[in-house]
């Protein structure tokens, strides 16, 4: 088990920089997530740590110790492929043998600790199996058992759920942070997927472009984004945004929003007048006749407990989710009030989010 | 509901109707026959006599003899009825079939040791052409090498042009090098043609492999060089059967070069054959059984990794 740290880790490709400069550390024991479209470079800053890509600069620390040009092999670490990759040509059993055969254990002892991992991931009965037989979820807990068998300092995972189908994929979800808190081993999943990110890590860093944007657990992430790419890329549909210009004073509890006064959490810090965005989940808008800010109903997607209502306002197209049970007609004209304690303002220029009381504690990578 | 399918007399677009399959099954055998039918007619003329073999019309039917085999293998004299009736009794029963044509045994022929020459030729090009191709193949798939469109490009150029075109070049720098005439200098020169259709055609084979395998491998604790061999290798065996076919066929049947390069201690089994001469003129039974002895270890081979053969041939023809 083994703290992970990354220290100005930077990767480039010819002209292209994959990574610019990566600083994170993962707690011992932690489930860390490193969420981000594709081509973002979590897959890169992951194979750096795994030791299957050497980092243009900076260094990668396992426990403290120096591993950053070491070769993979040397770093007890396990890597869980998206295609799985188990050998073709083994069976079960061999696969997850194949790590202990090649640290050249006896026979009878991989024997017995393949025995313990499968029967751990309930598939025992799968050991003398051709691995081409398997189901795609019995081939990623063969994956996963190889992955175990050694007890790594810590587990590596390229979207290992991302050749699933969906359905199967929520359900392995479970079965993933369940072995997770068995064994306690120091993990780090690399996913597109913002559900599987939320529902299994503790961290989560949000990879944009070769940049972590914003580190931290699943709440805080969605809470407090750090600045607009978090906002956009987390949360289904992502958060409102309402563009304006403006300065801002350090105390303010409201904004000048296009002459209209709308409350915010208060403001910490001063800023000349600049193009700002005002940002709101869809959960804090709630439709009131006497709200200032207006617009039209575009549309509405029923889901079951809410439904998603589209409004067009003079400053856009905003989403919100209301309760089913409210009625809502096509074409109507309605108010949106927004619970001015979640608001999240952001400096459209750069993309950050401006501190306030409520941003506070939100942290930029 | 399923009977009512199979005894549906609309044509199935999946399923070929059995007029279609006798009239493709008509097109192999013809095609069999066509491919079959010279390497029969020189099986079974190494089993006839001189006169039966240059006979015309051309003998179907003949009384069979092992004269052929026997030629091919010795040197004979001729001798006067009175020499061999003065001669011990034949020892075995090739002296008695010589000497029923009044000639004896003098000795042994080049036969086997232009065999064994064609054997360590072949298999020994064959075998370096398929080492280095593979490990160049290997390279060039997986690693990030400057230039490496241009170097393969440069690889496959050296097909280019016809070989024979640079004969007289190449007989230059042999004698130079003293390579001339030497078995080591044959291996050399077979894998130089050989290896260019190595790397294409194991890169191929090899860019199909995900890599994710090794980088498993090489997490799990192997060498890059123990992943190459005990993960890539073992599915790469397709391809390499397919690119070892291919180059011993290659080597196997080389004729200009032997000719150029080769008259004695080296000379291969091509150039040997077709200067099997008897009394008066070539000895077409000879000739005949030398080459049914010759295309033995090429069919031999084929059928050993014919499993191979048939999926490499197609494999790596499509991308996923």
């Amino acid at each position: 088990m083994a703290q992970i740290r990354v220290e100005n880790l930077r990767k480039s490709f010819d002209q292209f920089t994959a990574v610019h400069g990566s600083n994170f550390t993962i707690d011992d024991g932690t489930f860390f997530a490193m969420l981000g479209p594709s081509g973002c470079g979590k897959t890169t800053t992951l194979r750096m740590i795994a030791g299957l890509e050497l980092p243009t600069e900076g260094k990668i620390l396992l426990d403290g110790e120096d591993v950053t040009f070491r070769r993979a092999a040397a770093r007890d670490i396990a890597f869980v492929f998206q295609l799985f990759a188990l050998y073709p040509h083994m069976n079960v059993a061999d696969n997850i043998g194949f790590p202990l055969k090649c640290q050249g254990m006896g026979r009878t002892e991989i024997r017995q600790l393949v025995q313990e991992t499968a029967k751990l991931l309930r598939i025992e009965h799968l050991l003398s199996s051709k691995t081409s037989k398997l189901s795609g979820g019995d081939r990623q807990r063969v994956a996963l058992g190889r992955a175990m068998v050694r007890r790594p300092k810590a587990f590596l995972m390229d979207e290992p759920l991302g050749a699933l189908d969906a359905e199967f994929r929520h359900l392995m979800c479970g079965e993933l942070r369940d072995l997770h808190d068995r064994i306690g081993a120091t993990t780090v999943y690399v996913t597109h997927d913002q559900l599987e990110a939320m529902s299994m890590a503790d961290q989560i860093a949000i990879m944009n472009k070769g940049r972590v944007e914003q580190i931290g657990s699943p709440q805080e992430v969605y809470d407090r984004p750090a600045s607009m790419f978090v906002a956009d890329f987390i949360g289904s549909p992502p958060m409102n945004f309402l563009r304006f210009e403006g300065g801002l004073h350090s105390g303010d509890r409201a904004v000048n929003f296009h002459d209209t006064i709308i409350a915010v959490p208060e403001i910490r810090e001063d800023r000349a007048s600049a193009p700002l965005a005002f940002g709101i989940r869809p959960e804090h808008i709630r439709f009131t006749d006497a709200a200032p800010v207006r617009g039209e109903v575009f549309g509405a997607e029923y889901l079951g407990t809410t439904q998603i209502v589209t409004v067009d306002t003079a400053h856009g197209r905003i989403a919100a989710r209301l309760p089913s049970s409210t009625s809502v007609r096509i074409g109507e004209r309605v108010g949106l009030e927004f619970r001015s304690e979640r608001v999240s303002l952001f400096d459209v220029g750069s993309g950050l989010a401006i501190q306030t009381a409520f941003e506070g504690s939100a942290r930029h990578g | 509901m399923t009977s009512a399918v199979a005894s549906s007399t609309a044509h199935s677009i999946v399923e070929a109707s059995p007029r279609s399959k006798a009239f493709a099954s008509a097109l192999v055998i013809l095609y069999a026959v066509i491919t079959i039918l010279p390497l029969l007619w020189i099986v079974a003329t190494a089993f006839k006599s001189q006169s039966d073999a240059i006979a015309y019309p051309p003998k179907v039917l003949f009384e069979p003899t092992l004269e052929g085999y026997v030629n091919l293998f010795t040197v004979r004299t001729r001798q006067t009825p009175d020499f061999i009736a003065k001669l011990p009794p034949p020892e075995t029963w090739y002296d008695k079939l010589v000497r029923e044509r009044d000639m004896v045994i003098a000795g042994p022929s080049k036969v086997v040791p232009r065999f064994v020459n064609s054997l360590i030729i072949g298999f020994g090009s064959t075998f370096l052409a398929v080492f280095l191709g593979t490990l160049a193949a290997y390279a060039f798939s997986r690693f990030r090498i400057p230039l490496a469109d241009d170097l393969l490009f440069f690889i496959l150029s050296t097909r280019m042009m016809p070989p024979v075109a640079v004969a007289i070049p190449i007989y230059l720098m042999y004698r130079q090098l003293n390579l001339t005439d030497t078995r080591l200098g044959m291996i050399l020169l077979y894998t130089a043609v050989n290896v260019s259709l190595a790397v294409w055609l194991l890169k191929g084979f090899i860019d199909e492999i995900p890599r994710e395998y090794e980088e498993a491998a090489l997490v799990d604790g192997y060498t890059r060089l123990q992943a190459l061999r005990k993960v890539v290798l073992p599915q790469a065996v397709t391809g390499i059967a397919a690119t070892a076919i291919f180059c011993l066929i290659f080597s196997w049947n080389e004729y200009a070069f032997a000719v150029l390069l080769t008259s004695g201690e080296a000379q291969t089994m091509p150039p040997f054959i077709p200067f099997i001469i008897g009394e008066g003129g070539q000895d077409w039974p000879a000739v005949a059984a030398a080459t049914t002895l010759f295309v033995v270890p090429i069919v031999l081979f084929t059928v050993l990794l014919r499993k191979h053969l048939l999926r490499g041939i197609t494999f790596g023809a499509v991308r996923k």
